[in-house]
């Protein structure tokens, strides 16, 4: 395997260095487009290579190491370029480069006649080679290095369009927010190096399984938090959510790759890669439960009351990475999975289909001045209504077996308070897709029919959301729930990467046994909760033509709850304020510099009062060479 | 070629003379004769690499030849991994510079390029000088040509800077001198007699007595601080930058600062170890503040070359911090960070350089959008900030990871705080640089002047590849340069444990 499968990641490698060198001088979107999809979809193919082989090992054994070239030696840090393909890692490879050669196709569409398309090919061959770095790392630096990698792309692609002024600042917050994490990140590395001496994920995970560790050591509950933190910065959960929303302003297709089916899940898949810490650390998944939990609540409730197309997928992403950590957080590390699977095929296809809409509407988001674009715009209405329904949950789309399975979780694991809150969310989720919907695609044109004739997308375009929408459709039933009785696939493939970690949970917390009606009786309750919230939002919005200012609540969601002007306010301001006006102008250039110059500027007063000495009249000296001599004369005698 | 090291020192000396007697307009010949001798001292530096047993932390290429009889003073050079990869810095960084001048320095061509290629060789005798003498003569005379560099070819205020460059860093010099003298005196292998031999001194200066090793400490280190600038010595840094002419600044940054890191390795740690456990605490908390200090002030800065200039005090803090650290990994990291940021901070001068001879302003506010009319230029900026930054698989990110996971257990620090405060540096330096391109290169291209600013010529492309080229290299197979300095670090650290472990055996038979 190992004679082949370094590809994976040269390949995209090697598509981002030709359209970055030489992309220019070749000036053929053909060419740009055409190959850069190409070693994506070649990509796929190894991935699937690697499924069959997984697959071929005797399910105890289903993991296999890959040595490439040594990285950074010193002292007694030895790290190498080695991957870890097993299960969760390949079924995450799956995805992205599936997804992402989906994505890649439908750009060469979407991006036509784009000044800069070959370097947009560029970025996003490198954002899948940095993207498959992180998912087959089998150390954290390693690790880490695709998780900063795709960081960049995600800034890159962020302010792709760079001559429109707000881009730059989106992309810069982004980075910065997700540096903040990464701190977090860094310092648990640390703490695993000094504590366990290896930075190897392989290492760290089989000497927490040995059984010498009580359950919620210090030292494990902090290094647990501190790779949650950088999670929430790249996986944009409380409190550091905030730059993705401002990501839209990228190309969308990079809205739908990045900031929605993969980039984005990283944390997800930081946790659970490392599942038996947060096992042994039970208090720190608890916090994690509780972020989750609100992030989910608070996003779902923000994108209620957004009109801009991209942002109300943008916040609905967050709310569902949200319902992806409640799963971790209830240690359903395979669900969590799970759902991200389905996630990235429903929320991709939604994120398309809303950059099919925004094409054919010369560039508009804004969803009040949209509507009735049902009759004109077939297949992206339909495939985005599968994907609304899937989201929401409706039975037996792909979106209703992940979260129903996540719902029960909670119930089982928690209780009914967080149960509640989550069934509350999706029941909003349902809503605001369902509303966007409706004034989307229903009613009658809110825009200048004069000016927008909307059309139909083109095939490069429609073929992904046709594939999307049919995964989204069909994807969940490769899990199926246990009540149905038959076997669940995806399950049954991740369970030897949980095993242990679900063992030793078990052996502290034993899983009591539900009977099946209690999941029956969940699964009806949030179908109907979701089939009420969609009919009421179809009723509500869809002939709606009048948007009056918001008042009151409405207007603190619109303006989402202020949670940038509060860090304005409080962090980024004030270091901004205390940085120039003390710390430089007042510390740095009145005191230290103050202090050195009048250091020298004593020297200076001193020699000037020594030169009058100086004179150049002869008598003067003469004089003083004869005080001299006395007061010599004089101590000689009397010391 | 055994004495491959004199001859790298004085090739540069010496031939840089002949350029004096050359007829001033002939200036094509003058730049290409400084080129050619730089490049050629570049593949004596790559010989003395091939040379090099990396398998051994010992000094090579020893050469000792009597020089002043009177103090008992050897013309006495050699080198360890340290030193070598600080002179191949060296080699590797002047040629760029007769690049980066190339066109832009048009006045008084003769003496700039003489002034460069003295440097260059006194520059690798400072990092090579085995005996103190030799080894503060190099240090003391590297301070004239850069004088004259930045005094001559600098900016407006030049004077007030090259002045206060020269006077604050003598006046460290000074207290390193006393210190030479005093250590000479104390540990002289014949009572009464002077010794500037640093094996001689190293043996004895181990054992004295902790209150005169903190007063000799002080006396080398304050001067080597100065250099670095540790926060709060760093206020020359930034005029001088401002004022220094492109290549004075890339030098400057990139080497001469290296000469106070260099310093603090080779002398404080090793000759007076007592003393440097003592005090590491008041370091290593000074190059945490000056790691903060020097973020926040980058982020503030309205012109580029003071933003850069404040940014290498916060990486120089690292460099400090890593040596205090006294792990392997962090030495080794703080090493290859002394690398690290000759090239990535050099490179930012290069960049900022290039930009300056287009519009003849460093004003920060003066440009937006730049990045349509200079795609490359904007790419290669981009790549070297992430550098900076210390994005992995970048050369940056190489010496920060290493000195702060080094640093994060090390015993001599004794706490883990200063690492964690050092760490907020990774999100500060994506504040200060991204935001710098961010205002120089993005959003609409507004200002007239600005829209018929040229791309990176292909001259200009010159000085900055061969950087780049290190940039990714680094990044991704750092063990070439890393196993090039492990030995001799190792060395250090044990030699260094041993002398501890001497003292305390000393103290118990007082």
């Amino acid at each position: 395997m190992e004679n082949y499968f370094y590809l994976i990641v040269i390949l995209p490698l090697a598509g981002f260095a030709v359209n970055i060198l030489f992309g220019k001088r070749i000036n053929s979107e053909k060419f740009s487009g055409i190959f850069s999809s190409l070693t994506v979809f070649i990509s796929f193919i190894i991935s699937i290579l690697a499924l069959t082989e997984i697959l071929n090992l005797p399910e105890s054994s289903r993991i296999i190491y890959i040595d490439y070239l040594e990285w950074i030696n010193a002292g007694s840090i030895s790290l190498s370029f080695r991957f870890l393909v097993d299960p969760l890692s390949v079924i995450m490879i799956l995805i992205v480069t599936g997804v992402g050669f989906l994505i890649h196709i439908y750009s060469i569409g979407y991006m036509h006649n784009d000044e800069n398309y070959h370097i947009f090919f560029a970025y996003m061959n490198l954002f899948i080679f940095a993207m498959l770095i992180l998912l087959l790392a089998d150390n954290f630096v390693l690790l880490f290095l695709g998780w900063e990698g795709v960081g960049l792309c995600s800034y890159l692609l962020i302010g792709f369009w760079y001559e429109k002024k707000f881009t730059g600042d989106a992309a810069k917050k982004a980075f910065v927010v997700n540096r903040i994490g990464d701190f977090g990140f860094m310092i648990a590395m640390f703490l695993i190096f000094i504590n366990f001496n290896t930075l190897n994920i392989s290492d760290f995970n089989g000497i927490l399984s040995t059984g010498n560790f009580n359950i919620n050591q210090p030292l494990l509950i902090t290094i647990a938090l501190l790779f949650f933190a950088g999670a929430t910065g790249k996986s944009a959960q409380i409190p550091l959510f905030v730059w993705l929303p401002d990501a839209m302003a990228g190309p969308t297709p990079v809205s739908a790759l990045i900031h929605a089916a993969t980039m984005v899940t990283a944390g997800v898949y930081l946790v659970a890669r490392n599942s038996i810490l947060y096992v042994l650390a039970p208090d720190a998944t608890f916090i994690i439960l509780m972020v989750a939990v609100l992030t989910a609540i608070i996003t779902a409730s923000i994108a209620i009351r957004q009109n801009d197309i991209k942002k109300i997928l943008a916040y609905s992403t967050i709310s569902q990475l949200g319902f992806m950590f409640i799963a971790l957080g209830n240690f359903a590390f395979a669900v969590a999975i799970f759902h991200l699977m389905t996630h990235s095929f429903f929320k991709a296809l939604l994120f398309l289909g809303s950059g099919s809409v925004i094409h054919s509407m010369n560039d508009e988001q804004d969803i009040t001045k949209m509507g009735g674009l049902k009759s004109k715009m077939k297949i992206t209405y339909l495939t985005f209504i599968i994907g609304a329904l899937a989201i929401s949950g409706i039975p037996p789309l792909s979106g209703f077996f992940s979260k129903d399975e996540i719902l029960y979780k909670t119930m089982t694991e928690y209780g009914s308070l967080i149960y509640i809150i989550a069934l509350l969310t999706a029941g909003l989720t349902a809503f605001y897709m369902f509303r966007l919907v409706a004034l989307t695609f229903n009613g009658q044109p809110r825009y200048d029919t004069e000016k927008v004739h909307p059309h139909e997308s083109p095939a490069v375009i429609t073929i992904p959301l046709i594939i999307l929408a049919a995964l989204s459709a069909i994807g969940g039933f490769i899990g199926l729930p246990h009540y149905l009785g038959l076997p669940n696939l995806f399950g049954n493939f991740l369970k030897p990467v949980f095993e242990k970690s679900l063992a030793l949970r078990n052996s502290y917390s034993p899983e009591m046994v539900h009977p099946v009606s209690l999941e029956l009786i969940l699964v009806v309750l949030s179908v109907i909760v979701a089939v009420i919230a969609i009919i009421f939002a179809y009723k509500k919005f869809s002939g709606k033509s009048e948007f009056p200012e918001s008042k009151g609540f409405a207007k603190v969601l619109e303006n989402k709850y202020y949670v940038d002007e509060f860090y304005d306010k409080t962090v980024v301001n004030p270091v901004l304020k205390s940085s120039e006006v003390f710390f430089w102008k007042i510390f740095d250039i009145k005191i230290i510099d103050g202090f050195v110059n009048l250091f020298s500027g004593t020297f200076l007063r001193l020699a000037d009062s020594w030169r009058k000495f100086q004179s150049g009249v002869i008598q003067d000296y003469t004089t003083a060479t004869v005080i001299g001599i006395v007061i010599v004369i004089l101590y000689l005698l009397f010391k | 070629m055994s004495n491959i090291l004199s001859i790298l020192i004085f090739f540069p000396i010496i031939l840089s003379l002949p350029l004096i007697f050359f007829k001033k307009e002939n200036t094509l010949l003058i730049k290409s004769y400084a080129l050619g001798i730089s490049l050629i001292t570049f593949l004596l530096s790559v010989v003395l690499y091939f040379e090099f047993d990396v398998t051994s932390g010992d000094f090579q290429f020893i050469e000792i030849t009597e020089w002043v009889k009177v103090i008992n003073s050897n013309y006495y050079v050699g080198i360890d991994g340290i030193s070598l990869l600080l002179i191949l810095l060296t080699t590797f960084i002047i040629p760029l510079c007769v690049f980066a001048s190339w066109n832009t320095i048009n006045t008084r061509m003769k003496e700039f390029y003489f002034l460069f290629l003295v440097m260059e060789g006194s520059l690798i005798g400072v990092f090579s000088s085995l005996d103190l003498i030799l080894f503060y003569v190099f240090w003391e005379f590297i301070l004239i040509p850069m004088y004259f560099i930045i005094g001559i070819w600098g900016g407006e205020d030049r004077i007030y800077a090259t002045i206060k460059f020269f006077l604050y860093t003598l006046a460290g010099s000074v207290l390193l001198l006393i210190g030479i003298i005093w250590v000479g005196f104390l540990c002289s292998p014949v009572q009464g007699q002077f010794t500037s031999d640093l094996n001689h001194i190293m043996k004895m200066s181990v054992l004295l007595p902790l209150n005169k090793q903190i007063i000799l400490f002080i006396l080398f280190t304050l001067g080597f601080l100065i250099k670095v600038p540790l926060f709060p010595f760093h206020t020359w840094l930034p005029d001088a930058h401002v004022q220094a002419p492109t290549a004075g600044s890339v030098v400057l940054a990139a080497l001469l600062l290296k000469m106070g890191t260099y310093g603090l390795i080779r002398f404080s740690l090793t000759l007076f170890p007592a003393a440097f456990v003592k005090l590491t605490p008041y370091i290593a908390i000074l190059a945490v503040i000056g790691i903060v200090y020097g973020g926040l002030l980058s982020i503030v800065q309205k012109d580029m070359k003071k933003l850069v200039a404040y940014s290498s005090v916060s990486h120089l803090g690292f460099v400090v911090l890593g040596t205090f650290a006294l792990t392997v990994e962090a030495v080794q990291g703080s090493v290859i960070q002394m690398v690290n940021h000759g090239l990535s901070t050099g490179a930012l001068f290069l960049i900022v350089g290039m930009i300056y001879e287009r519009r003849h302003t460093k004003e920060i506010s003066e440009f937006g959008g730049l990045r349509k009319v200079m795609p490359v230029l904007a790419g290669i900026f981009l790549l070297i900030s992430l550098s900076s930054i210390g994005l992995p698989g970048l050369n940056g990110f190489i010496g920060e990871f290493l000195i702060l996971v080094g640093s994060f257990g090390s015993q001599n620090l004794g706490s883990n705080l200063y690492t964690i405060l050092a760490t907020t540096a990774v999100i500060l330096s994506a504040v200060y640089l991204l935001w710098l391109f961010q205002r120089v290169m993005l959003g609409p291209l507004e200002k007239e002047e600005n829209k018929k600013l040229k791309d990176i010529s292909k001259f200009e492309l010159l000085s900055i590849i061969p950087i780049l080229i290190f940039v990714i290299w680094i990044g991704v197979q750092p063990n070439t340069f890393l196993k090039v300095s492990e030995n001799s670090v190792k060395k250090i650290i044990t030699n260094f444990e041993l002398s501890k472990d001497k003292m305390h055996f000393e103290e118990v038979k007082d």
